[in-house]
Formats: structure tokens, C-alpha cells, sequence
């Protein structure tokens, strides 16, 4: 029955959703299905938010390392939540859209949660940096036309790979740099792009219908 | 709020914590730990707020309770199966029952496997051969030559590299000279994208700094 079931129903749902595209009064089950998807995700969301709250509650009762930081956290998610949930600060009140600029959601995330999002990626161009190092250091064959691409497209890109080589003659016109970056995206990159994404399809496949027939059972946890 | 004092405000406040997560760049530290504390904890509320406003309430709640029964579709009532297998998620909380969670997560499952099975089958395998397999010279043979060794190159590069991916068959002889050929167009593909995420990194890094220098510093006019 614990396993049984929910084995059941994937076959089910899964192999229906299959059906639905080849009957046309059902195409648009799959519409209705990502309905779904997004209101079981809001219940995810709050087993999500009780798990985080749990996990940093128990931090900062049993002075765990660190503790502190778990109430940072803990202050961090009820503020966002309490000025969400209830549109604090919202001149439409609790009917008010929740982008509205002056709301406290809205002000919260301006000037927190997006400096502090764009300067966690921006971090990491540092570490691209230093990785573009030990990539570029051309050891082998693979690694220079790798380093011969990325330099390519890195430089037909900014206004100094169209000033190195603009004395190039209209009829040769495909070695300027620029040009030859367009020619490497839509020749060699698309070949190699297509190569992965047909292997990506054909993979996505396989794991379906492993899941749909029951092979693959993972998903499904434990026995408890 | 966002003018005057608060601006102000607000503006030392998103300097304080850019510089924050800069100062991990020398090491890990408190202030970075702080930082990172905070993003973590505005970021699940943020998703959590969001995710209730645009799908329990608007999709919902709106579509159950608030739309007037003439306004709403012939299968509204539908909102009522996504909201079960929801409720059946939140029995994970009780130990004894918390079985009956894997219901929605198999409904999940089951049907983005359905989903996906065909969608990407025919977006990623069947779109991808049908642009592949075109005619060499144009549909009218009359292609230029540098499109005709395009339509070659991504011919070759297509097929080759899908016998690199392919390990059922060990990699010796011709068949291994075509993998070695795959790994040719694959490692150029791996150049560009790795170009690419340099570029979007740079371009992030670029705005951090102007935010810097420009809004909070004004250095830059």
C-alpha cells in the first residue's frame, strides 16, 4: 500500500498525460496539471518554511556553532514574511498589489534581497577568473580549442575585438573577429549545442519511462 | 519611504551588504557570514510570499471563492484536486500518516515524466534532427559556399558528438576517431558557453561597481 499506490499513480497520471496529446478534447489536461504543479508548490513552500524555521529554532536552543547567524536568518525570513503575508506599508492595504513601491515587501527587496543577490553572482566572476586561468593554461589539445573559443567570443564581443582587426578587407571579411564569433556560435557551438541537447532529449526519455514503469524508485524514499 | 532620510538609508544599507559579500574575496569572515544569514532568510520568505499571493490566493482562492460562478470555466472545479494532493503534502508533519505525502509527490512525478516524455522528445530529438538533416546545397542548390560549409560543419559536428556521448560501444577505430572528432565541436561549444558566463559575470560584476561608485560613492557622474 506505501509503495504500491503512489507507484500506481504515477503510471497513471503520467501515461494519461501521454494520451492527452494524441486525443485533442484532452490537450489541454497538461494546462490544467501545471495548475496544480503551482498550488501543491504552495504547500510545499509551507513544509519548506516550517522545516527552515525548525532547523534554526533547534540551532539557537541547543547553542549549536554559529547560532547566531540562525537568528539573522530567523529575523530575515518573519520580517519578509510578516511584511508579504499582511502587504505592510501597502498603500492598498491587504488587497493592494504586492509590487506596489511603497510597500515594505517591495522596499525590502530593492534594497536587500537584490544588492545582495546580484553581488553573490557578481562574486562570482572572481572565481570565473581564476578558473578561466587554470582552463586557459592550454595543457592539451581539447583545452586550446577551448581557450581558442572562449577567447574568440570573449573578444568578438567587446569594441576592441572590432578595432584589432578592422583593417581586414570587406572580402576576407569573415576572419574579422566579431564575425568569426558569430560564424563559431552558429557553426561549431550550434553542432556541439544540438549534439547535447539531443542527448539531454533522449536521456529525458529513457528516465520517464523508467519512472512511469516503476524501474526508477527513488523518488519514492525509504520505507518508514 | 524612498525619499530623503530613507533613501539614504536604504542606500547605505544595499552598500553595507554588497560590501559584505565583496569581503569574502579576502576571507570568510562575520560579516560576510551576517551577509549571507540574511539573503538566505529574505530570500525563502520572499519565494514563500510569492508563491502564496500568485498561486493559493490568485489561482485559488480567487478562482473558487471570489470569481462569480458565470465568470468562472466549465472545469473550475478542478482547483479543488490540486488543493487536496496540497493538504495530503502537509501530512509529512504527521508521523503515522506522513506515508500518504508521497501521493501528490507521485502526481508529480507521474506527470511531469508524462509531460516531459513527449515534450522534450519532440523539442529536443525531432526539432534538433529535422534542422540537422537539410539539404547540403540548399533547397535550391544554389547556396552559397560559406553557408554550405555551415550546413557540413553542424552535419558533422551533430552527428559526431552524439557518438561521443554514445558508451555502448567502446571508443577504438573509426568509431573512436569520429568520438575524437565530437570532442572537437563539443569542446568548442564548452569554449563558447564558458566565454559567455565570463561575459554575464563581468557584466553583473560591472553593475555592483557602478552601484558602488555611481549611486552610493558618487564618484562617477
Amino acid at each position: 500500500m506505501k509503495r504500491e499506490v503512489p507507484l500506481f499513480i504515477t503510471f497513471f497520471v503520467g501515461t494519461l498525460l501521454i494520451a492527452s496529446v494524441f486525443i485533442p478534447p484532452a490537450e489541454s489536461w497538461g494546462e490544467n496539471f501545471s495548475v496544480y504543479f503551482d498550488i501543491i508548490a504552495v504547500f510545499a513552500f509551507f513544509l519548506g518554511g516550517g522545516n527552515l524555521l525548525r532547523i534554526h529554532l533547534q540551532k539557537v536552543a541547543s547553542k549549536r556553532p554559529d547560532w547566531g547567524y540562525s537568528i539573522v536568518t530567523l529575523v530575515a525570513f518573519l520580517v519578509m514574511l510578516a511584511a508579504g503575508l499582511f502587504k505592510l506599508g501597502n498603500p492598498g492595504g491587504i488587497s493592494g498589489n504586492l509590487t506596489t513601491a511603497q510597500s515594505w515587501f517591495q522596499i525590502l527587496f530593492q534594497n536587500i534581497m537584490s544588492p545582495l543577490g546580484s553581488t553573490m553572482y557578481a562574486l562570482l566572476a572572481f572565481f570565473v577568473a581564476s578558473a578561466s586561468y587554470r582552463a586557459f593554461r592550454a595543457k592539451n589539445r581539447d583545452a586550446t580549442i577551448l581557450l581558442v573559443a572562449a577567447f574568440i567570443i570573449l573578444l568578438g564581443r567587446t569594441p576592441f575585438g572590432t578595432m584589432l582587426t578592422s583593417w581586414i578587407p570587406p572580402q576576407y571579411d569573415l576572419l574579422q573577429v566579431p564575425n568569426l564569433a558569430i560564424w563559431i556560435m552558429s557553426g561549431p557551438n550550434l553542432a556541439g549545442q544540438r549534439a547535447i541537447m539531443i542527448g539531454i532529449g533522449l536521456g529525458i526519455v529513457s528516465m520517464s519511462l523508467r519512472i512511469l514503469l516503476g524501474i526508477e524508485r527513488t523518488y519514492l524514499g525509504d520505507d518508514r | 519611504m524612498e525619499s530623503g532620510l530613507m533613501h539614504h538609508v536604504a542606500l547605505w544599507l544595499a552598500a553595507f551588504l554588497t560590501l559584505g559579500i565583496f569581503s569574502f574575496l579576502y576571507r570568510d569572515n562575520t560579516w560576510y557570514k551576517v551577509c549571507e544569514a540574511i539573503f538566505v532568510g529574505i530570500s525563502a520568505g520572499y519565494w514563500f510570499v510569492a508563491y502564496f499571493w500568485d498561486n493559493l490566493y490568485t489561482k485559488f482562492w480567487v478562482g473558487v471563492w471570489v470569481t462569480p460562478m458565470a465568470d468562472r470555466p466549465d472545469d473550475w472545479y478542478v482547483l479543488y484536486v490540486g488543493a487536496a494532493l496540497g493538504i495530503l503534502m502537509l501530512l509529512r508533519l504527521v508521523p503515522k500518516v506522513g506515508w500518504i505525502s508521497r501521493w501528490p509527490l507521485a502526481f508529480i512525478v507521474g506527470a511531469t515524466a508524462g509531460l516531459y516524455l513527449v515534450t522534450y522528445f519532440a523539442s529536443n530529438v525531432m526539432l534538433q534532427i529535422e534542422d540537422t538533416v537539410r539539404p547540403i546545397f540548399g533547397a535550391e542548390n544554389d547556396a552559397p559556399i560559406y553557408e554550405i560549409i555551415g550546413n557540413i560543419v553542424v552535419a558533422v559536428g551533430t552527428f559526431t558528438g552524439l557518438i561521443y556521448f554514445f558508451f555502448s560501444k567502446e571508443h577504438r577505430g573509426a568509431f573512436g576517431r569520429a568520438a575524437k572528432v565530437g570532442i572537437f565541436f563539443l569542446m568548442i561549444t564548452f569554449g563558447a558557453s564558458f566565454g559567455y558566463t565570463v561575459m554575464s559575470r563581468m557584466s553583473l560584476l560591472i553593475g555592483r561597481m557602478d552601484f558602488l561608485f555611481s549611486d552610493w560613492l558618487k564618484l562617477i557622474k
